[in-house]
């Protein structure tokens, strides 16, 4: 356990940490904003990275590919918003049922291959980790600042909008939102797509990351994505007030996420064991709230008995 | 105008916890109406409201707003014509969100919502005049969200929020009980005002038959899914609470046994 092993590697770290932040803040927008936990983003965090790489293996434009990418997470998104809204199947089961089609859904795409891989030195990529520790324009943590600056700019500029305003009130208060003349639906289904349409930006840019896509790349994403935005309400919750630094919180948030995982590893957890790690910590800081709220209930129901 | 025409409605037809709510309800009602209702428990008042505000579709009847047929139309479709209040003091406002976020929410309903701003300068000064006259202090409270506010406070903005197009019907279900008799009072003066300045045509549901008295010039009485008791003008003025209640007992056959109406 030397700390130059730990050192070099967390220039990757925090690359990685800001790509999954991408997806984060997709996660982030139904998690917190439209109040629905979206399991799709499981599906979705490989369909981006399988529909970019396949249209560049077939040569396609760079960000033709991206946009593509984007496009298939929001019809990901539009498929689980109907699942949902026209159909009535409650949110999460929405969300698992588009997530499986997706899984086969991505097979199809890759040509029914488990993984497909993408050379940087062929190809014109966005993001690679070979440039993480060059210093210059490629290095991809400057790329992903750059990325994720725009994106924050552009949701926080939609969400001031009288749509966005209406997403914020449909999440807040369906009730509110109907007798205001809100669609809720409607404005279920946008947020979900815009979400997935976030997160398969973020599978696109992590598959020129590895040079590769995975069909299981996704897998657990969700509970990654919920650890950022914990991550984030936990640390940058008291003084994050403003709506664009809460993105930028939920971003940081992934880049802790990573950061801790790097360290853990290099402390010598197997690898394997990480998924376990990842969720028990999600469980328990989800807890957090709740145990709070029991114990500042018992305390306040002891006062009224001592009175 | 307000049209409604034979509305039923039963809640879980066919099993064994059917509830015929509404039996046949026809009531018209002329612009700058202020009807006041009242019944017991289950009488049917909050879902008349609900049917009028398509809360779910109805089983039987017409929906008429200002001559136009909302029967078919679902509840946000029907936002345009309404303003709504509830008794839940958190079901009005969105509580993350901030109280002129709330107002311009409220200032857009039944606009379509595109990618103008959401709110926009001379709003501001507009709600902030508003919220002066509410006199809660509110009008320095602009960007606080609004789950800070207490129970009476989130009424009071409701109310404002409801009244802030000028609907063309206002909805009352009970918006004052869940407040304390002080707070209570004040919410009602204020909504009382803001309907007679303008004229708004309003159902207001209570429980407190002296409400139902005081304010308004008709007084409607359910039972049973029912309108058993139909009192306007001259007749609603010269009411008493023992009038209603000995009204009450002749219609439905039964006393009104509520400790609420019996206190107040």
């Amino acid at each position: 356990m030397n700390i130059s092993s730990l050192l070099s590697a967390l220039p990757g770290a925090i690359a990685q940490g800001l790509i999954w932040g991408v997806m984060a803040i997709g996660v982030y927008l139904t998690y917190k904003v439209l109040d629905i936990a979206d399991l799709t983003v499981d599906g979705t965090m490989a369909t981006g990275g399988a529909v970019c790489v396949m249209m560049m293996l077939n040569g396609a434009n760079l960000w033709l590919a991206l946009l593509c990418a984007v496009l298939a997470g929001m019809i990901a998104g539009l498929v689980t918003g109907l699942f949902h809204t026209a159909m009535g199947i409650p949110a999460i089961l929405a969300g698992i049922l588009t997530q499986l089609s997706l899984y086969s859904i991505n097979l199809a795409i890759m040509g029914f291959k488990a993984n497909q891989g993408i050379n940087v030195r062929n190809y014109h990529l966005l993001v690679t980790s070979r440039n993480v520790k060059v210093l210059g324009l490629n290095n991809p943590i400057l790329v992903m600042i750059i990325v994720t600056a725009i994106l924050i700019g552009v949701l926080y500029w939609y969400f001031g909008r009288e749509i966005g305003a209406a997403l914020r009130a449909t999440g807040s208060n369906e009730h509110m939102a109907r007798a205001q003349g809100i669609n809720v639906n409607r404005c279920k289904i946008i947020g979900l797509m815009i979400s997935n349409g976030i997160v398969a930006l973020a599978s696109a840019l992590y598959a020129q990351y590895q040079g590769a896509v995975d069909v299981n790349m996704g897998r657990g994403g969700i509970v990654i994505g919920l650890a950022a935005v914990i991550i984030s309400s936990v640390i940058f919750g008291k003084i994050f007030h403003n709506f664009a630094l809460k993105l930028l919180g939920v971003s940081l948030g992934a880049v802790i996420y990573y950061i801790v995982i790097q360290i853990v590893l290099w402390l010598g957890l197997n690898t394997n064991m990480l998924k376990l790690l990842s969720a028990l910590v999600v469980a328990i800081f989800l807890a957090i709230p709740y145990w709070k709220g029991k114990l500042s209930k018992s305390k306040s129901s002891k006062e009224v008995r001592n009175a | 105008m307000l049209d409604l025409v034979n509305l039923r409605k039963t809640f879980n037809p066919n099993t064994i916890n059917q509830k015929i709510a509404l039996d046949g309800v026809s009531l018209h009602l002329d612009d700058g109406d202020f009807v006041t209702m009242i019944g017991g428990n289950g009488a049917g008042k909050s879902t008349l409201l609900n049917a009028i505000a398509g809360v779910w579709p109805i089983d039987d009847g017409k929906v008429i707003i200002d001559g136009n047929d909302v029967t078919s139309l679902s509840e946000h479709q029907r936002a345009p014509w309404l303003g709504r209040v509830f008794q839940d003091p958190m079901r009005g406002t969105a509580a993350t969100m901030q109280i002129i976020e709330n107002l311009a929410l409220a200032k857009r309903r039944g606009q379509k919502r595109g990618l103008k701003p959401g709110v926009t300068k001379p709003e501001k000064d507009e709600y902030k005049a508003l919220l002066a006259t509410l006199g809660l202090g509110l009008e320095d409270r602009l960007t606080s969200k609004v789950g800070v506010l207490s129970g009476g406070q989130r009424q009071a903005l409701t109310l404002l929020m409801a009244t802030l197009n000028k609907p063309k019907l206002l909805l009352l279900d009970e918006h004052t009980a869940a407040l304390d008799p002080r707070t209570a009072e004040k919410v009602l003066q204020l909504s009382n005002q803001i309907i007679t300045e303008n004229r708004l045509m309003t159902m207001m549901v209570t429980h407190n038959m002296k409400d139902a008295i005081r304010f308004g010039n008709r007084l409607i009485m359910m039972n049973e899914g029912r309108i058993i008791l139909d009192i306007k003008g001259e007749d609603k003025a010269k009411l008493t609470v023992r009038d209603l209640m000995d009204e009450f007992a002749k219609a439905s056959g039964e006393e009104l046994a509520n400790d609420r109406a019996l206190l107040s």
